[in-house]
């Protein structure tokens, strides 16, 4: 049985350490902060009004299959920054086993030339 | 001898062969009654549990165990297979009967509308056996024929859905690449073999010499075994397999992949250890450079998946990236005694495969959760789930504040441990270790929006959540993250610790063997 001590132990890390008890703790007393700071806010919200439609420049709302931004479209300007080498790295995706069995042995051959070719290279 | 002493005495043969015997009874229970077959699954999987943490608790407690089958007197030139138990292997095997355990359970619900289920079973209770066997023996002839009942059993089981052509290619995929993996593996037995005249792994490594041939060994283990683990570039399997294969069974896959990590941990702490102690340190960076490789292209082919599923393979593969970094960094430290830095990184990256697990099984789950009850797996598709299913919602954010290394989740110190640890070897590695994990929070943040948030989609309207069992197994893993990451010092100190110690002791290990061969 493990004593109610070891409980409360914080992990050290070699040059830190790590006590999720106390992190917690502070995490209660932020919102507890941000409550209080919160209850100061304004009390006019009314429920089942035009204050909770979307508002798009005076656009009319769209349906609700098209007001929901696609898992393809999260994060858009990242991926086109990003485009040349996702698409370098889905060409390497390609599905063909006989590329997979290709992979290995070039790392093979590259294994093979990091260990065996330097003489007491380990 | 008492009933619990003769249990510890034989809980290395009991590990592996009540679910190995469990799996060839269970179509017999099929034929009875399907709701007795799953129960009698169930209890196979709970004793064998039991027997693990029984057997974790006597190896932690009073060193390493040893089973022998065939002649005890180690001289006589005569067959035999040794199991050799320490702390890293009842570490490994804890996590494979948890997992095994969580996608029974899980499966009770998830495949009930399935057909061929006596099959199912019998697969993965061979699976969780191969799994055991593969992490509890000290025998590297073994070793393969465990690699190959994981394999095959794994295979069919990823190609399960065959009505789905693509769960039949991924098999198929997975069936070629594992045998190509598992005939290295042999090749490089055999050099051993033909060496040392041995197959025991504390033997060879008290033997060897690190001559032309064992270097070729080294060379074909670590290649067929990085490959099985996932790391890049062999991890093209990977995605195609996890995201074919019914969730219950990718939870285990995690469970598979990481056995095959435990076995490149073998070679490389125990086998070819005092060498690797003695020489240079090229195989720590080659490990710590497939570990920042496998964690970047992990991370940016997950930002690029719309399918969920696919997503976290490529999640995952990341994930696999920390593991190896951390025992990469482990093992460059090791020349010529490991440094309080490299032993932080190999407790981080061990607690990692402990966390991978957690994190990443709970991920599918919650995606084989959005499945059962969507039939749908595009982020594009997918929304507004949160309003219809909130308990597997709550597991989800669960799971994604672990997956990406949030405090107090246990994914944060088993990272920091990495962190703070490759830091001291190369803060560029660190920064980009750092950086990577931003990215995954990203990437869930992502499926969180697509998938749960957003207006009430009417075509999910009547959408309910997912059966008491599936929430039930969902509930078991998020409920060790949590723990797990309020606790991490408990689980570092009692489990971790003697788990990353028994891995650089690779003295103790051969020495066990030697002392029952009477120094032979």
């Amino acid at each position: 049985m493990l004593p109610f001590e070891s409980l409360l132990k914080t992990l050290q890390t070699g040059s830190g350490f790590w006590n999720p008890l106390i992190w917690i703790v502070a995490i209660i007393v932020a919102l507890l902060v941000v409550l209080i700071i919160r209850g100061f806010g304004k009390k006019d919200y009314k429920k089942g009004t035009t204050q909770t439609q979307a508002f798009l420049s005076g656009n009319p709302e769209y349906d609700k299959e098209n007001m929901h931004i696609k898992g393809s479209n999260v994060y858009w300007g990242f991926s086109e920054i990003m485009r040349w080498i996702i698409q370098l790295l889905k060409k390497m995706h390609n599905g063909n086993v006989s590329d997979y069995v290709l992979w290995f042995v070039i790392i093979i051959a590259i294994l093979f030339l990091s260990i065996i070719i330097p003489a007491g290279a380990i | 001898m008492n009933a619990l002493d003769f249990i510890i005495a034989n809980s290395p043969i009991f590990a592996v062969a009540i679910p190995l015997l469990g799996a060839f009874l269970t179509p017999i229970f099929g034929r009875i009654n399907d709701k007795l077959r799953n129960i009698f699954a169930i209890t196979i999987m709970i004793i064998t549990t039991s027997i693990v943490f029984i057997l974790a608790y006597d190896v932690i407690t009073n060193g390493i165990r040893t089973y022998i089958f065939g002649a005890q007197d180690l001289t006589l030139p005569v067959v035999r297979i040794l199991f050799e138990v320490d702390a890293m292997s009842s570490f490994m095997a804890i996590i494979s009967v948890v997992l095994a355990l969580v996608a029974l359970i899980y499966s009770w619900a998830f495949m009930k509308e399935n057909t061929g289920l006596d099959k199912y079973y019998t697969l993965l209770l061979l699976m969780t056996a191969g799994m055991l066997g593969m992490e509890l023996t000290g025998d590297m002839f073994n070793f393969f024929v465990f690699l190959e009942i994981t394999s095959i059993s794994s295979a069919a089981l990823v190609a399960f859905w065959i009505n789905k052509g693509k769960s039949v290619e991924a098999g198929f995929k997975y069936i070629v690449i594992s045998t190509i993996g598992a005939l290295f593996v042999l090749f490089s037995v055999a050099l051993f073999y033909g060496q040392y005249n041995a197959l025991n792994m504390a033997i060879i490594a008290h033997s060897i010499q690190f001559s032309f041939l064992d270097k070729i060994a080294l060379v074909l283990l670590i290649g067929a075994l990085a490959m099985k683990a996932g790391i890049v570039p062999l991890h093209m399997w990977l995605p195609d397999a996890y995201s074919k294969a019914p969730s219950s069974i990718t939870l285990i896959l995690v469970g598979v992949t990481q056995a095959s990590l435990y076995g490149l941990l073998r070679v490389c702490f125990t086998i070819y250890g005092k060498m690797i102690t003695l020489s240079s340190i090229s195989i720590g960076w080659i490990l710590v450079l497939f570990g920042i490789v496998t964690i970047l292209l992990g991370v940016i082919m997950a930002i690029a998946q719309s399918d969920l599923k696919r997503l976290i393979a490529f999640a995952a593969v990341g994930e696999i990236g920390y593991m190896i970094l951390g025992i990469g960094t482990g093992l460059v430290t090791m020349s010529p005694d490991i440094s309080a830095a490299g032993l932080t990184a190999l407790k981080g990256g061990i607690f990692h495969i402990m966390n991978d697990a957690l994190d990443v099984g709970l991920m599918f789950l919650v995606a084989g959760a959005i499945f059962y009850a969507t039939r749908e797996t595009s982020l594009d598709r997918l929304g507004g789930l949160a309003r219809n299913m909130k308990y597997t919602t709550v597991f989800f954010i669960i799971g994604l504040l672990a997956v990406s290394g949030l405090p107090p989740m246990n994914g944060f110190a088993s990272k920091l441990l990495i962190y703070e640890s490759t830091y001291q070897l190369n803060p560029i590695l660190a920064i980009i270790a750092i950086l990577s994990s931003i990215l995954l929070l990203a990437i869930f943040v992502k499926v969180l929006h697509s998938a749960f948030l957003g207006p009430a989609l009417p075509r999910f309207n009547e959408v309910k959540e997912v059966p008491k069992s599936m929430l039930f197994a969902m509930a078991i893993i998020a409920g060790m993250i949590i723990i797990f990451g309020i606790f991490p010092d408990i689980v570092v100190n009692n489990i971790v610790e003697p788990a990353a110690n028994a891995l650089v002791d690779n003295a103790g290990y051969i020495s066990k063997i030697m002392s029952l061969a009477g120094g032979a």
